[in-house]
């Protein structure tokens, strides 16, 4: 098993004609992922030849899944038409849209994602995320498939290097899914969504959680791990060197007053029975303790 | 981007929110020209991007021109909380009969907006939300539906605003709502919103946050940037387009990926207990891309801070693969010449790393130290620092 994608998954890519399109659904093709086709406004009926598939380019999400059976959709399109983009998914019923796209206004943000919740029928992981994988099955979005291989352990973060790295410290016990939330203030999938979809999904025996400075989406997420999640975790929080007011490259990293510091988020979870690493590499031991390998 | 007083008041006004008449001044004489200007009492009012300037003395009221001028330069060039003040805002003074507090913003946790209004304003509205959550009406807002005139009566209603008030209060609310959408803002807060004796409801200061990301839809935003106040080097890693934070420390830090950097700076900071206290210099991520020349800009950046001692080169190859990332480092250290003269550490992880060590080590550069893991390479960069 996995959260959110299985090896049935089938991928349509928005944004595929575009530079970073191409050169991702080559890679998630190389993965082994099943990408069936994209979706360019203006373009659709014409197709596109990467490494030997032939994807079918579509004007819109409704369009592409009627003839393909795609599932999933994954953004590339720029910030400008990505609240278009995502519309569309949500429109067509799309049921997993996963927006890589850096950069989007968070009104445009706030605005679909206020429309996912009143259409009801899609999930939306991102934006400015690195997407998800479960390693072996399917890969969606920028994640490198070659990392770390299939294994027990559930992965949710804020950030896609720090995902890398984690994955990577952890390559040889490897992962059930491993999810970039993204590090935007408004994001489709939050920490919670993935702890409780981890904590569901049988083949996940422990759980690694990497959150960073801003909001308060790690307090939260330790008070439904104390309510709700039996399986252990360990938690990694990055900021605790970031001054108050200034923004940490992700828009949603930013230390206000006295909210969002890297200690509060680290004693909510130790608060809640997370043991949390001081480093990555110590949390990656933290975790290897607890599953004895 | 959070902006000035005088900003949020330009912006209040150019969205049909009701604000006094006022001024801006560098100098005395421009504060003794603008009381002229702007007639009667006025308020000198020190412009820092910081709260609690009325107690530290940044607020004044002059009673006629030459006043203004003598208290615009008591205030010009006053340190509030380590802000140096550079202008003034000569604004018509009010005479006020009550204060409220009126905003809207983004509210993360919920994923949605929020206007947030009470009847007790003028005080630290944290105060308010603690000590009297009462007063304090939270009512959240979908982007997609928005504040008409009869929603903002509703919300008014429902912070019980006196009714003598309510229908002006709701008009401002509607005119705010349009500047929060219209201009791409994360928090539009007026405080105190006032009721003049006269009967008339006034915002008399404010608060505008706007997001850089929509930048591309409001290119007159640019021109709200104070250039003088940004960082030396937070101005030129900009024009370069480096996303750099400039901070107080002596290793210099690169790395790729904001959540990596920020870890990054952390582990540093930790290597650095054991080392006097040494701390990271800087936030700078470079992102996935990492040719020669961005390589070559952020060096250039690091080592243009003089309280660098020595740097620290933190990637993990996932998109990126190392030998580039290697290659980048070797034709920076090329590009730089003699401007090279400090340490640099680096750890290389990931796609093709095998490659990528190997690119350095053939390299020999004198001031290069490959280490292979992030805490071990952050201890030594640490240990160079102190030296």
């Amino acid at each position: 098993m996995s959260i959110f994608i299985n090896a049935d998954s089938k991928i349509i890519v928005q944004g595929m004609t575009g530079s970073e399109g191409t050169k991702h659904t080559r890679r998630m093709l190389a993965s082994g992922s099943k990408v069936v086709g994209g979706v360019t406004p203006g373009k659709g009926g014409q197709s596109v030849e990467i490494d030997g598939h032939n994807l079918p380019v579509f004007n819109t999400v409704g369009e592409a899944m009627a003839a393909t059976g795609a599932n999933v959709s994954v953004i590339f399109v720029p910030p400008k038409f990505a609240k278009a983009a995502v519309v569309d998914a949500i429109d067509a019923a799309m049921p997993l849209v996963v927006i890589i796209t850096e950069g989007i206004p968070v009104h445009d943000s706030a605005s679909f994602y206020a429309h996912s919740l009143t259409k009801g029928t899609t999930r939306i992981i991102g934006p400015n995320c690195p997407g998800l994988i479960s390693p072996g099955k399917s890969n969606v979005g920028i994640i490198p498939a070659n990392i770390a291989s299939a294994g027990p352990i559930g992965l949710v973060s804020k950030s896609g290097t720090l995902t890398y790295q984690m994955m990577f410290e952890l390559r040889d016990i490897g992962f059930s899914t491993a999810v970039g939330i993204g590090g935007d203030p408004v994001v489709g999938t939050t920490h919670i969504d993935c702890l409780r979809a981890f904590q569901d999904d049988p083949e996940t025996e422990a759980i690694v959680m990497i959150g960073e400075i801003g909001g308060d989406a790690e307090e939260r997420a330790a008070a439904f791990i104390a309510e709700y999640v039996t399986k252990p975790v360990v938690g990694y929080v990055a900021g605790f060197t970031a001054p108050e007011g200034k923004t940490m490259g992700h828009a949603g990293a930013i230390v206000s007053g006295s909210s969002g510091t890297a200690q509060a988020k680290k004693d909510a979870l130790e608060a809640a029975g997370v043991k949390v690493g001081q480093t990555p590499s110590e949390t990656a031991r933290l975790l290897r303790a607890i599953l004895g390998r | 981007m959070d902006l000035y007083e005088y900003q949020a008041r330009d912006l209040f006004e150019k969205h049909g929110v009701p604000v006094l008449p006022a001024e801006i001044a560098t100098t005395a004489d421009e504060a003794e020209a603008a009381a002229v200007k702007i007639g009667g009492k006025v308020v000198v009012k020190a412009q820092v991007k910081v709260g609690g300037r009325g107690k530290a003395g940044g607020v004044k009221l002059a009673v006629d021109p030459a006043d203004a001028r003598e208290k615009a330069s008591a205030i010009l060039g006053m340190d509030i909380k380590g802000h140096e003040v550079r202008t003034v805002m000569i604004a018509a003074a009010a005479p006020i009969e009550s204060e409220y507090y009126l905003a809207i913003l983004l509210d993360r946790s919920n994923r949605t907006f929020l206007v947030m209004a009470s009847v007790a304003g003028g005080m630290e509205i944290e105060e308010v939300a603690h000590t009297a959550p009462e007063k304090l009406a939270k009512i959240p807002v979908d982007s997609n539906v928005g504040i008409d005139l009869a929603r903002a009566t509703e919300i008014i209603a429902s912070a019980k605003f006196p009714a003598d008030v309510a229908d002006q209060v709701s008009a401002v609310l509607v005119k705010l709502w349009e500047t929060f959408v219209s201009e791409d803002a994360t928090l539009v807060e007026v405080n105190p919103l006032v009721k003049t004796s006269d009967g008339k409801i006034i915002a008399l200061d404010g608060k505008v946050t706007l997001d850089e990301n929509a930048g591309f839809r409001h290119p007159e935003h640019e021109a709200l940037v104070d250039q003088a106040a940004e960082n030396a080097l937070e101005a030129a890693a900009k024009a370069k387009n480096l996303n750099y934070v400039k901070l107080e420390g002596q290793v210099g830090i690169i790395g790729n990926g904001a959540g990596l950097v920020m870890s990054t700076l952390d582990v540093v900071a930790y290597a650095g207990e054991k080392f006097g206290g040494v701390r990271p210099a800087n936030f700078l991520d470079i992102g996935g891309g990492a040719s020669a020349q961005v390589m070559a800009d952020g060096l250039s950046i690091i080592l243009g801070d003089k309280d660098v001692k020595s740097v620290f080169v933190n990637v993990f190859g996932g998109i990126t693969s190392c030998d580039a990332v290697a290659n980048g480092i070797v034709q920076a250290l090329e590009l730089l010449g003699a401007q090279a003269t400090k340490p640099i550490v680096v750890r290389l992880d990931g796609n093709n790393v095998a490659e990528g060590r190997a690119i350095l080590t053939a390299a020999a550069h004198p001031l290069i130290e490959q280490l292979d893991t992030m805490d071990g390479a952050a201890n030594r960069a640490a240990e160079l620092a102190a030296k």
